[in-house]
């Protein structure tokens, strides 16, 4: 994917797919990046319900040597805010690739900068997710659901940061020459990357957040 | 494609990196990469078989004292590493660098900078592995580092964290080279190329790019739950919180079984170049050899549990792998019967390569033939964990992977270099190889069955191994002989080797009609591809092997126009791969090295920057 | 059919002979509306069902289950537009995607949070 803003240079020459090659290589990475997270859903459903101490996503848990009750850990309206975010940010994506194609650099420029807003947003989500978790107490040394928990949305929160820089960088770069039909190419090889990272999040938000 | 002359300011930049060091840190051409892995993979081969004789040595009798238990764990661990991943799979991507753009007929790969990339990195991570040998702390669980043995609470050292990180740093390189890899081969074929005409090799190396892209990540998930639980106390292998230990295992081995068909896939490929040259006949049954590859790739996602018959699974889930793992058996034994096929009756002519790639069928069938019998559950669990594992996997790793291997070496060294290797020596090499590696490995099965446990340290006499043990330790220094007649014959004949010329072999696949070492924009135009074998004739009988050159040793090699005469546009050598390389490393050092906060930020902004100054500069010259 | 298997034919079909590059016709801006509006719609049916008394029943896994992979499979479709674009790509995603779902149903198999028999 890094490769993916420049090397269009290569791209006049002949390929036998009449493809470009970083479309190719993000669909090849996608691909991988599928295996990436089925390994970490699948520790996570793994360990579902195996920790020894609280707290637990669903269920109160007292502790029994202080009496403390912690209360379920999840807060579904606040995941499913960010989680509309996230799914709004996939429309802002498409739509600003629709005016890098027509050369239209007023709305490109807006839609790159509010699909990446729209992802810091979600992420600000996440700290915020993130901090109060740790406040109420659960850690990532905390029990199984910890661990398993942060570092499976930590990871996808990677992914968004990622995303987010691109889209910035793409910003720039379109601030500084305008993008045009010659650059579709490439914005729509970040969408593509963009909407992936969207759809591991359907399926986080389905097996971390509401399954029980 | 464009011909105009290059744009005159191109001309100068591109003198500083023709020759010497700069040439070689900055390049983006495949054939030197391509080199700089076979170089780095051969060092790292003889690296891992001193530590296999210093355990040869220490197992040749009962008690044996030359080195500790904890120096032996180091030993076996890292032997098994850097075999796996610093000597075969390298050596597997040197080809694929070497001969993928030439065997389809492209001027490089899809991202030439991210080649580079990749070898730097497998470099670093190679090299951070073995630091660890400096201070005497080398990884010492296993090259499959189960849990929780890997874990802080058992594994209290720096050894382990070594492994873990080098690892990672490797499956970052074998990553970006497998996207790189698949883009070139589906999106790179010269016209005409169809994919059911593409040389073997280049099939087995698409596949197994495959395998790659999908396998890396599960253990990049695995190692990266290691690093967490030994770096930040997560709980992901801990016991005590509930943790299933059998989760690594999986993990590992839902990497570690396409890993197996990773090492062997490539080796498949250059022995279904070599036997048909040498044979003299088309390869026998072209589509189900393309077939059975994918099949074993498929399949080879389904059999990972075959691994660890011994944990108790239960009836169900061995019955289905122990299923899986006799079907995969199929499609192997149609690729040994099928390069049979292509001997029989063919006009064999025994050159050095012909001799490793027959080695490579006879040696290997054993080895399948073992593996099938651990396929069984029942006869699975009064072998595993003993000395016949030991004895299969060896005879797949060395009897099938590196014979596959040296006989691509000695098949493409002409391409590589311009020179032929010795024959003499060769055969030498040949037959030492094949005499020491099954008076090594042989014996095994007997002291295997015998009850001699693997990973033991030392045993006690009268329990009828030690003359199967002094056969193996024999056998092992034969195998180090025969690398050093190998090594010499490398190393001269790069400087003293007869003159090549385009065919030596009158080989029949595209690479072989361009001039040795190709120049580096490959083919001066772009062929078009009409059959499968594009130098032999379509009609009547193939010809005869010509003799190979054995003349020219101390003439230079041929010089050929450059790009810019020919107008054609290659990619401007960068460094900024290595630094990108160098960042990473240094994000890594830091965190191995009382998890310096500073260094790791320093390592990745280094890293950041590079990447940005990489990606945002065009990949050739504007014109 | 595997990853490798599976695009194959496909990229054969797509004559290696020069081809033109093919131009992929993206969905429209009305098109886009309705999936954003169909996505809000399965998000909030989602949330709803987290909420209400089906949450103790048999049905609660597979409506959501069922839900999240209308989502997935929307956004692959269209916003990715998978449908309209070169086959190969469905290779390279569909492969890996179907082999990674069956390592996931294997995995909770083996680890026993799945069985065969009703328990």
């Amino acid at each position: 994917m890094a490769t993916a803003v420049a090397e269009h240079h290569a791209e006049h020459h002949y390929t036998s797919t009449g493809l470009p090659h970083t479309k190719i290589a993000i669909w090849a990475f996608i691909g991988s990046e599928c295996f990436f997270f089925a390994s970490l859903i699948s520790t996570y459903l793994i360990y579902k319900g195996r920790s020894v101490v609280g707290p637990f996503p669903h269920t109160p848990w007292t502790d029994p040597s202080t009496g403390h009750v912690y209360h379920p850990i999840l807060n579904i309206p606040v995941t499913s805010t960010s989680t509309f975010v996230l799914l709004m940010s996939s429309l802002a994506m498409v739509l600003a690739h629709a005016a890098v194609e027509r050369s239209d650099h007023k709305w490109s420029r807006i839609w790159l900068l509010t699909t990446a807003a729209l992802g810091a947003t979600f992420l600000g989500f996440q700290a915020f997710e993130f901090t109060s978790f740790v406040h109420e107490g659960l850690k990532i040394t905390t029990n199984l659901f910890g661990s398993t928990f942060f570092i499976t949305t930590g990871f996808h929160g990677a992914h968004v940061t990622a995303g987010v820089l691109w889209l910035i960088t793409m910003y720039f770069i379109d601030k500084k020459r305008g993008l045009g039909p010659r650059d579709a190419v490439n914005v729509d090889v970040m969408a593509l990357y963009w909407h992936f990272v969207d759809v591991v999040w359907v399926a986080i938000f389905t097996f971390l957040y509401l399954l029980q | 494609m464009a011909t105009t002359v290059a744009a005159p300011s191109v001309t100068g930049k591109a003198h500083k990196y023709e020759s010497g060091i700069w040439s070689w840190l900055a390049t983006t051409d495949h054939k030197r990469i391509g080199q700089l892995y076979m170089y780095t993979a051969i060092a790292w081969f003889v690296i891992g078989g001193i530590e296999a004789l210093f355990i040869r040595s220490q197992l040749y009798g009962p008690n044996g004292r030359l080195v500790s238990a904890d120096t032996y764990n180091q030993l076996f661990t890292m032997h098994g590493t850097t075999m796996i991943f610093m000597a075969i799979m390298p050596l597997s991507a040197a080809f694929f660098n070497l001969l993928i753009p030439l065997q389809i007929g492209a001027r490089d790969v899809a991202f030439p900078r991210l080649n580079a990339f990749s070898y730097w990195v497998f470099l670093a991570g190679s090299v951070f592995m073995n630091v660890s040998w400096l201070i005497h702390a080398a990884p010492d669980g296993g090259w499959f580092a189960y849990a929780p043995l890997n874990t802080r609470q058992f594994n209290p050292g720096v050894n382990m964290d070594f492994w873990v990180i080098g690892l990672q740093i490797l499956g970052l390189s074998s990553l970006a080279a497998g996207f790189n890899f698949v883009t070139t081969i589906i999106n790179m074929r010269a016209p005409g190329m169809h994919f059911m005409r593409m040389p073997v090799f280049t099939w087995a190396a698409f596949v197994t790019q495959f395998l790659i892209i999908l396998a890396f990540p599960i253990i990049t998930v695995a190692v990266t739950f290691l690093l967490f639980d030994r770096f930040f106390g997560t709980n992901f292998y801990e016991i005590a919180a509930g943790a299933d230990p059998l989760l690594w295992q999986h993990l590992f081995w839902l990497f570690g079984h396409p890993e197996v068909y990773i090492l062997i896939l490539p080796a498949f490929g250059l022995v279904s170049e070599v036997l048909p040259t040498f044979s003299r006949k088309p390869l026998f049954g072209y589509p189900v050899m393309v077939y059975s590859l994918i099949l074993i790739a498929f399949l080879g996602f389904g059999v990972w549990a075959h691994h660890m018959f011994a944990v108790g699974m239960g009836p169900v889930a061995d019955s289905i792998f122990s299923v899986t793992t006799m079907l995969i058996a199929i499609p192997t034994g149609v690729k040994i019967f099928n390069w049979l096929g292509t001997m029989w009756g063919g006009n064999l002519s025994f050159k050095t390569p012909m001799l490793f790639g027959i080695g490579l069928v006879g040696l290997f069938t054993i080895g399948g033939i073992s593996g099938v019998m651990h396929s069984s559950p029942p006869s699975d669990l009064m072998q595993t964990d003993s000395y016949f594992i030991v004895a299969h996997f060896h005879y797949v790793l060395f009897g099938g992977s590196m014979m596959g291997l040296f006989a691509g070496v000695y098949y493409y060294f002409p391409k590589m270099t311009g020179r032929m290797m010795s024959e003499p020596l060769g055969k030498w090499h040949f037959w030492l190889t094949f005499i020491g590696m099954n008076l090594a490995f042989f014996p095994m099965h007997f002291a295997g069955l015998n009850g001699m446990p693997r990973r033991i340290w030392s045993y006690d006499a009268n329990q009828g191994w030690d003359f199967d043990n002094h056969l193996s330790t024999y056998g092992a220094f034969i195998i180090a002989f025969a690398t050093a007649i190998f090594l010499y014959n490398f190393l001269r004949s790069r400087g003293h080797g007869a003159l090549a010329g385009n065919n030596p072999w009158d080989a029949p696949t595209i690479e072989w009609s361009m001039p040795s070492p190709p120049p580096d924009y490959n083919y001066a135009k772009i062929p078009t591809v009409t059959s499968r074998y594009p130098m032999w004739p379509q009609q009547g009988p193939t010809p005869l092997s010509p003799p190979v050159p054995t003349a020219g040793g101390d003439q230079p090699l041929p010089t050929y126009q450059t790009a810019e005469q020919l107008g054609i546009h290659m990619p401007t050598p960068t460094i900024k791969p290595l630094l990108a390389t160098m960042g990473l490393t240094l994000a890594f050092v830091g965190l191995i090295w009382h998890r310096q906060i500073p260094i790791i930020l320093l390592g990745g902004a280094i890293f950041i920057v590079s990447l940005y100054a990489w990606v945002l500069t065009p990949l050739e010259p504007e014109h | 059919m595997t990853a490798d298997h599976s695009h194959a034919p496909a990229s054969d079909a797509h004559e290696p002979h020069a081809p033109p590059h093919q131009e992929v016709h993206f969905p429209t801006w009305k098109t886009y509306r309705w999936v954003a509006l169909i996505l809000f719609v399965l998000t909030v049916a989602e949330v709803w069902i987290y909420y209400t008394p089906m949450k103790g029943t048999r049905l609660f896994a597979p409506a959501l289950i069922t839900l999240s992979v209308i989502k997935f499979t929307i956004v692959v479709m269209f916003y990715m537009h998978l449908k309209y674009d070169a086959k190969i790509f469905r290779g390279l995603f569909l492969g890996p995607l179907s082999i990674a779902i069956i390592v996931i149903i294997s995995l909770l198999f083996l680890f026993g949070h799945l069985s065969l028999h009703a328990t």
